[in-house]
């Protein structure tokens, strides 16, 4: 599982080589450092630990500082782990750049979705609101039922319900890898990815469409 | 909205392309891929809408007007690559930016008065 963090820059529009425009997301990608190596034996399961955003000494408590330390890291701020099926081949402090992804690459990026506070029914789940005449005052945006009556005599759990939305982990997968430079930290995907400008995102390889060999 | 990094991926125009504005009319030679033939078609009219400035997803449309006073507009993107040459017929004179009002106009109401003595 190859992954990279980043921070969502924006998005526009580029060319590809027959000339047809491709909508993409620029990512400022990595550099990502290894700050923790976890396998069958140690952890009892496989992972990568990888860390970005380099940050002044001060930002981070002293345990902070100690794990990275150990990893001859940088001061960094995110840390994030990646599951590996197999002993992963990473040592500690190894520097991870845009450049494990190439053209063409099917990747799942994850972010934070932008924060909408509370919402209502329809807008939060789609519902259809009441009818706009025949005298409804009130009822144009309602919920409506939320379940049946006497049995079972109360409304049951996980009802969707207005609430908050968005602000949570959003997972968009099987985007292409649009364009890669490890010299600028770039990576392009096709398409829109969760989250702010400046959010932090994760990019990986795709989960429903794994790279041949991994 | 532009940061460094997406400004660096800004597409080049080639350099004979000229700067054109609303109320031009325009020669668009496109070029279009038929199997493995390639030809160049052209699409004359006028020059209706700019959008999007200078950045990487601007386009233009042009106007024209087809046989039967039938109006067709097309959009095609500022840095395209499929455009093979633009050229400018004639500038006019126009007080909007978006010369829409053409589109309920036909025949003589549609003309645009031309701009002369243009300083080269």
């Amino acid at each position: 599982m190859r992954g990279i963090l980043g921070k969502k820059v924006g998005m526009m529009q580029l060319y590809d080589e027959s000339g047809a425009v491709v909508p993409v997301t620029i990512i400022d990608a990595g550099p990502c450092y290894v700050t923790q190596v976890k396998t069958l034996d140690t952890d009892g399961y496989n992972a990568v630990q990888i860390g970005y955003d380099e940050v002044p000494e001060r930002k981070l408590t002293k345990g902070e500082r100690g794990h990275l330390s150990k990893a001859t890291a940088p001061t960094l701020r995110e840390l994030r782990e990646l599951r590996y099926k197999n002993a992963p081949t990473y040592g500690l402090g190894d520097v991870i750049k845009a450049d494990i992804f190439k053209e063409g690459d099917i990747v799942d990026v994850e972010g934070t979705s932008k924060g909408r506070g509370f919402q209502g029914g329809v807008k939060r789940h789609g519902f259809a609101g009441g009818p706009k005449t025949h005298g409804q005052s009130d009822r144009h945006r309602a919920v409506g039922s939320r379940g049946a009556g006497t049995t079972p005599g109360h409304t049951w759990p996980g009802a969707r319900a207005p609430g908050h939305m968005g602000n949570e982990r959003v997972t968009v997968q099987n985007l292409k890898v649009a364009l890669v430079d490890a010299e600028r930290n770039l990576i392009a995907v096709r398409g829109a990815i969760p989250g702010s400008r400046n959010g932090l995102v994760l990019v990986r390889d795709a989960v429903k469409k794994p790279p041949k060999q991994a | 909205m532009t940061n460094a990094l997406m400004a660096s991926l800004q597409p080049e125009q080639s350099a004979d392309f000229p700067e054109i504005g609303p109320g031009d009319t325009v020669r668009v030679h496109q070029r279009i891929r038929e199997g493995r033939n390639e030809r160049i078609q052209i699409f004359q009219g006028v020059v209706v809408a700019l959008r999007g400035g200078k950045s990487a997803g601007a386009s233009y449309t042009v106007r024209r007007t087809a046989s039967h006073g039938v109006g067709v507009e097309r959009t095609f993107p500022l840095y395209s690559k499929s455009v093979d040459k633009l050229e400018i017929l004639r500038k006019a004179k126009v007080r909007r930016a978006q010369l829409y009002f053409l589109r309920e106009r036909s025949g003589k109401a549609a003309r645009l008065k031309e701009k002369r003595f243009l300083k080269a």
